[in-house]
């Protein structure tokens, strides 16, 4: 019972990720794109986890820590650049 | 207890499904921002509870994580937003007012 309604949350998660993979790809400025990265790779912090969970793996949080740091430090690096404050 | 966490890690990704929904239905960067920073900060947060309840022993680090995503994810919402406000991006056309720029003309 657990298992299907976590297969189902994480079939959920990885649907709005394509949704928002929607929005990168159709963006009509750089700046949309820019934040459909930002939230998937948000979407894709807690997906590790999830996936940490399901493989009973606890080092893999420390890989969601990780990516969520260098996820955050492109954004703030791009958008900088965008307003050539860099 | 694996039941409970499973409904509540579901209702996190509920949540990641309308904050991706709104990030298409909105009209303009500025509202696009809105809903996708602060709903995933959200979902994110209802996520790792949810873990949290499989495993009692990994609160700390899920804690450290959600500690970090409070932290840094309004800041990049705001460097984004700043962004597009003085590279003079548009606004929809059901916004009123700029109180912004009126500020800079003063």
């Amino acid at each position: 019972m657990a298992d299907k309604i976590l297969y189902l949350s994480v079939l959920i998660t990885l649907l709005s990720v394509a949704i928002t993979l929607v929005r990168f790809i159709k963006g009509p400025s750089v700046l949309d794109r820019i934040v459909a990265f930002d939230t998937a790779s948000i979407i894709a912090i807690s997906l590790i986890v999830v996936l940490s969970h399901m493989l009973k793996r606890f080092i893999y949080v420390d890989v969601a820590l990780v990516y969520g740091l260098l996820s955050f430090i492109g954004v703030l690096v791009v958008a900088r650049y965008y307003e050539r404050g860099l | 207890m694996e039941t409970a966490g499973a409904i509540v890690i579901l209702l996190g990704s509920l949540i990641f499904f309308l904050s991706s929904l709104g990030l298409i239905r909105m009209p303009d960067v500025y509202n696009r921002i809105q809903t996708g920073t602060k709903a995933t900060t959200l979902g994110t947060m209802v996520t790792l509870m949810g873990i949290a309840l499989y495993h009692p022993d990994w609160v700390p680090k899920l804690i450290i994580l959600i500690l970090f995503i409070v932290l840094t994810n309004p800041v990049s919402s705001h460097v984004v937003a700043r962004a597009a406000h003085s590279s003079g991006a548009k606004m929809s056309e059901r916004t009123i007012e700029d109180k912004l720029k009126q500020a800079g003309e003063e």
